[in-house]
């Protein structure tokens, strides 16, 4: 059975929520400890939510050196699937990974909400189990979620389908209503909503579910 | 003439004279420093202790009653549940960011010392009025604080109050409330055994901040004539992430058996921490002063034993496992030292190195169960000046009156983390949350709900202490019934003012009377508490706010309970008695009126009220469910029409008495027309009335005769009050 790692920073915290949402829809996952330098052979890898390094600096900066990352870095090029969910996706920005940056909500203040979420692109390593246009109630939870790149990086992103999740009501500022990018490759995918947190009728919503199975499916 | 050492830090002649009893001889400066922060009202509970005695404190399910760092409650299913709460008041004043962050901290380190990992936080608020620019400072600061530490920390925040109210202008109240599980087997206790045993602090440096926070801060009030940020240093600095990592280390060494006690380092810091223990374990300890890791290095002995530095923890390790704990430590980056060693006798030595000069040799539980016990002078208020809100005219537009009482919350709780670890079914702005009961080390989950609440009514406590505080105990069981949850336990958290004032005295005892009482008739007992003293500003007391955390448990989840919106022609009904009186409501107090009588409260009624209520809910019978507490029915039904989304036609509330009266034991329910047979007759057998109130259908809020107005501008009245307030989107 193929197996996803989760990759646990100091100051990660969504890691465990991540591996049991996995869990619910019948897949495999374990925790990779971010001074880990193999992958110990894991199809996928997911950066989950929390503050790696508890954000010191900025989101991302300081776990985008951790030796694990160097490891993460190599299984993007060769075409595996990498998922950064809300801080992990600020570590992928970080990294290199992923174009763009997240910067601080307009408003200035830390967001906790559902949010509708649509699905612009199928065409990822995360989307592919969802419909296009489709609308996800999905929570976000984050400070820095406001993504932010040039004009000619946002052009390109919409040239080559790489915006795959946008807001219905853009609760942050981020430029073009986006939640969610991946690479050119399309392996590569971060968001700031946390499907994990959809993932189970009790906590309001199981859309989460449809882009969690979309990973499972394009191991 | 120089004023006496013992006097600058706060203790008394006589305390001082006891002190050099306990010890055959005169203290010096450094024992003396001990025992001022350790004999501390902030913690000795001496002004307060004799009234504590008399809360019930056993029932069969408490594994831990009060005393130690948590009360524990066994859960079933080999889980049992730690859950605590604190006050960070006073240095919520003074530095509003870092105070309320501290706080948080703090009582995170109470929970995981247990053994237990933190699940959720609720943090019941109080502030002075929004018209009120310093005040508003504050509260931004405050919620900043908490979130800002909560969610970088990853504990969840579900819940608890925010209340506006100029009692509170000068000394805002921040109480912080805290659950955690762990499976029974890993309940370890504060005790440090063994002779031979080591003495591990870890986590943070020690450094020159919080010094005397609870000798200088916590026990004492506000005075005008004083600059308060003179105070600031005494207000300790906090590192979430610090936190996070001790949290994880620490919890890793509970897993891997490797600790014979552990404690965490709070108020009075390490002078506390390992009094406490080595009391606690019957032993005594010596204590290299020169291997505590410091943040700066010209640190006195006496600073480094009563520093408050926050994200520190001390463990008593044996000799054999020493190795394993500092590299568990390293892995999380966490400094660890050995500080000291448990030794036979009773004494607490602190020594200047190893083997070196002992600077402080003390009965380490002197420190506490010698701390002076008071039975301050206790006198009834004169409150017969007060206006009796029954004299009060009836109001021109009892809808105008409704709409000034709507306060929607959600501006805080937006800005926290209430949804990590996948538990939360109910979160923040309901009556109570609700979350998953699921296994702490296998996850296994037990299809089981815990639910949490806090209560706190300062309305009903200044007009009636026993009764307000009462009421406030039964509406915390109601609230947990509402998400359908059966009370466990309680903790407490008494905000009162200043003790040396004998109305204030007396305002506590009747409080802790009225608690008593009603934890004894409802089966809730009190695992634990907290007292927050000297809340007063410029001699101002705030009006008694004693405040009770609630966990309760339900019975299997096969469907999350319904909340409080309302379903379009679903019929609206109050379970409960009809209950009148102005005393002690919201409304009467918008006019001025903090005299009368409170409304009656039924235990026997409260019960069965609270019994139909779980049986509703769980059986998917209500579609609705909302309890009626400050405002009075015509808030909660308006609340419950916001929340849904559509009118309400209404019938049976013939006045403003009716509509605004905060009489307990009612709760309002949505039924679906095709259950109402059932539910009236659930009702009937357990000798629950009911009134049939109307229907909710529509785009306006009518109570026949009395009010009719459009929801969207009670929705926007709602929704816009803090945001307006503080000139935010």
């Amino acid at each position: 059975m193929s197996t996803v790692g989760v990759v646990r920073f100091p100051g990660t915290n969504c890691e465990f929520d991540t591996v049991e949402a996995i869990a619910g829809l019948g897949g495999s996952a374990e925790i990779l400890w971010h001074e880990d330098t193999d992958l110990s052979g894991v199809d996928a890898v997911v950066i989950a939510g929390g503050f790696a390094h508890g954000d010191y600096l900025r989101p991302g900066a300081i776990a985008r050196f951790s030796p694990i990352m160097t490891s993460v870095a190599d299984a993007a090029k060769s075409g595996m699937p990498v998922v950064g969910i809300c801080n992990g996706f600020q570590v992928l920005t970080e990294a290199g990974l992923l174009p763009g940056a997240l910067q601080k909500n307009r408003g200035l203040t830390f967001i906790n909400e559902f949010q509708a979420i649509r699905v612009e692109s199928t065409n990822s390593a995360l989307t592919g189990a969802a419909t296009e246009g489709q609308e996800l109630d999905i929570p976000i939870n984050h400070f820095e979620g406001n993504y932010t790149c040039d004009d000619a990086t946002l052009a390109s992103l919409r040239d080559n389908d790489q915006i795959v999740l946008t807001y219905v009501d853009n609760p942050n500022g981020s430029v073009g209503d986006i939640a969610g990018v991946c690479n050119d490759a399309r392996n590569v995918v971060g968001l700031m909503p946390h499907p994990e947190r959809a993932s189970h009728a009790l906590l309001g919503s199981e859309d989460g579910n449809v882009l969690l199975r979309g990973l499972l499916e394009a191991i | 003439m120089e004023e006496p050492l013992h006097r600058a830090l706060g203790l008394t002649d006589d305390e001082a004279d006891s002190i050099a009893e306990i010890l055959g001889r005169d203290p010096n400066p450094l024992e003396l420093s001990m025992y001022s922060v350790m004999w501390s009202e902030h913690c000795s509970y001496k002004s307060s202790r004799i009234h504590l005695q008399r809360l019930p404190t056993e029932a069969p399910w408490v594994l831990v009653g009060p005393g130690e760092n948590a009360g524990v409650v066994d859960v079933g299913d080999g889980i049992a549940a730690a859950f605590r709460i604190e006050s960070h008041n006073h240095p919520s004043a003074i530095e509003p960011y870092q105070g309320a962050a501290t706080g948080v901290g703090g009582i995170l380190r109470d929970i995981f010392t247990m053994g237990a990992r933190p699940i959720a936080i609720m943090d019941p608020l109080r502030f002075g009025s929004l018209d009120d620019a310093r005040s508003r400072w504050i509260a931004e600061g405050v919620v900043s604080g908490i979130s800002g530490y909560g969610n970088s920390v990853g504990v969840p925040n579900v819940g608890g109050e925010t209340v506006f109210d100029e009692t509170y202008t000068g000394n805002p109240l921040v109480n912080v409330f805290c659950l955690g599980v762990m499976p029974t087997e890993r309940l370890v206790l504060g005790e440090a055994t063994g002779v031979g045993n080591v003495a591990i602090l870890f986590g943070s440096s020690t450094g020159r901040d919080g010094i005397g926070g609870v000798s200088v801060l916590a026990s004492a009030g506000f005075d005008e004539d004083e600059d308060d940020s003179s105070k600031r240093p005494s207000v300790q600095v906090g590192d979430p992430f610090e936190e996070k990592r001790l949290i994880e280390a620490c919890l890793e060494l509970l897993d891997e058996g490797l600790v014979v006690g552990i404690q965490d380092l709070g108020g009075a810091g390490l002078c506390c921490a390992t009094s406490e223990t080595a009391s606690r374990g019957g032993m005594g300890m010596d204590v290299d002063v020169t291997a505590v890791h410091l943040r700066q290095a010209d640190l006195e002995p006496f600073e480094v034993m009563t520093s408050e530095s926050q994200e520190r923890m001390l463990a008593i390790v044996e000799p054999a496992n020493v190795d394993r704990v500092l590299e568990l430590c390293a892995k999380w980056e966490v400094t660890a030292s050995a500080i000291g060693t448990v030794v036979e006798g009773g004494q607490l030595r602190i020594l200047d190195g190893p083997g070196g000069e002992i600077l402080a040799d003390i009965p380490a539980s002197s420190l506490h169960d010698a701390a002076p016990l008071y039975d301050r002078p206790m006198a009834e208020p004169d409150r017969s000046a007060e206006i009796d809100p029954a004299g009060l005219a009836a109001p021109e537009d009892p809808w105008a009156d409704l709409c000034d009482l709507l306060m929607d919350t959600s501006w805080v709780h937006r800005q926290y983390d209430s949804q990590l670890f996948l538990n939360t079914i109910i979160g923040p702005g309901d009556d109570a949350a609700l979350l998953r009961l699921k296994h702490p080390t296998t996850g296994v989950d037990t299809g089981r709900g815990l639910g949490i609440t806090t209560d706190g009514n300062h309305h009903w406590c200044i007009v009636d202490p026993h009764r307000g505080t009462a009421m406030t105990v039964a509406e915390a069981v109601l609230n947990l019934a509402c998400v359908g949850a059966k009370p466990l336990a309680l903790v407490n958290n008494l905000n009162f003012g200043n003790p040396e004032h004998p109305e204030t005295m007396w305002q506590l005892s009747q409080a802790v009377d009225g608690m008593t009482e009603a934890c004894e008739a409802l089966t809730v007992p009190v695992v634990g508490g907290n007292v927050s003293l000297y809340n007063e500003s410029n001699g101002h007391n705030i009006d008694p706010t004693p405040i009770v955390g609630m966990l309760g448990m339900t019975g299997s989840l096969d469907q999350p309970p319904p909340g409080m919106g309302l379903v379009d022609g679903h019929r609206l009904i109050v379970l409960g008695p009809t209950g009148s009186g102005l005393g002690g409501s919201l409304w009467a107090r918008g006019r001025g009126a903090k005299g009368g009588a409170l409304p009656e409260l039924d235990y026997d009624m409260h019960l069965r009220v609270a019994e139909v209520t779980r049986a509703l809910v769980s059986g998917g019978l209500v579609s609705a469910v909302h309890d009626v507490g400050a405002g009075g029915l015509g808030v909660a039904v308006t609340e419950m029409a916001i929340a849904g989304g559509v009118g309400v036609i209404a019938a049976r509330v013939s006045d403003h008495d009716a509509l605004f009266s905060e009489a307990p034991s009612r709760v309002v329910l949505g039924v679906a027309p095709d259950d109402m047979g059932t539910v009236e007759n659930m009702a009937a057998s357990m000798g629950v009335p009911i009134t049939r109130l109307g229907l909710a259908t529509g785009d306006r809020i009518s109570f026949k005769g009395l009010v009719d107005g459009s929801l969207a501008d009670a929705t926007s009245r709602f929704e816009s009050t803090i945001p307006s307030a503080l000139g935010v989107e």
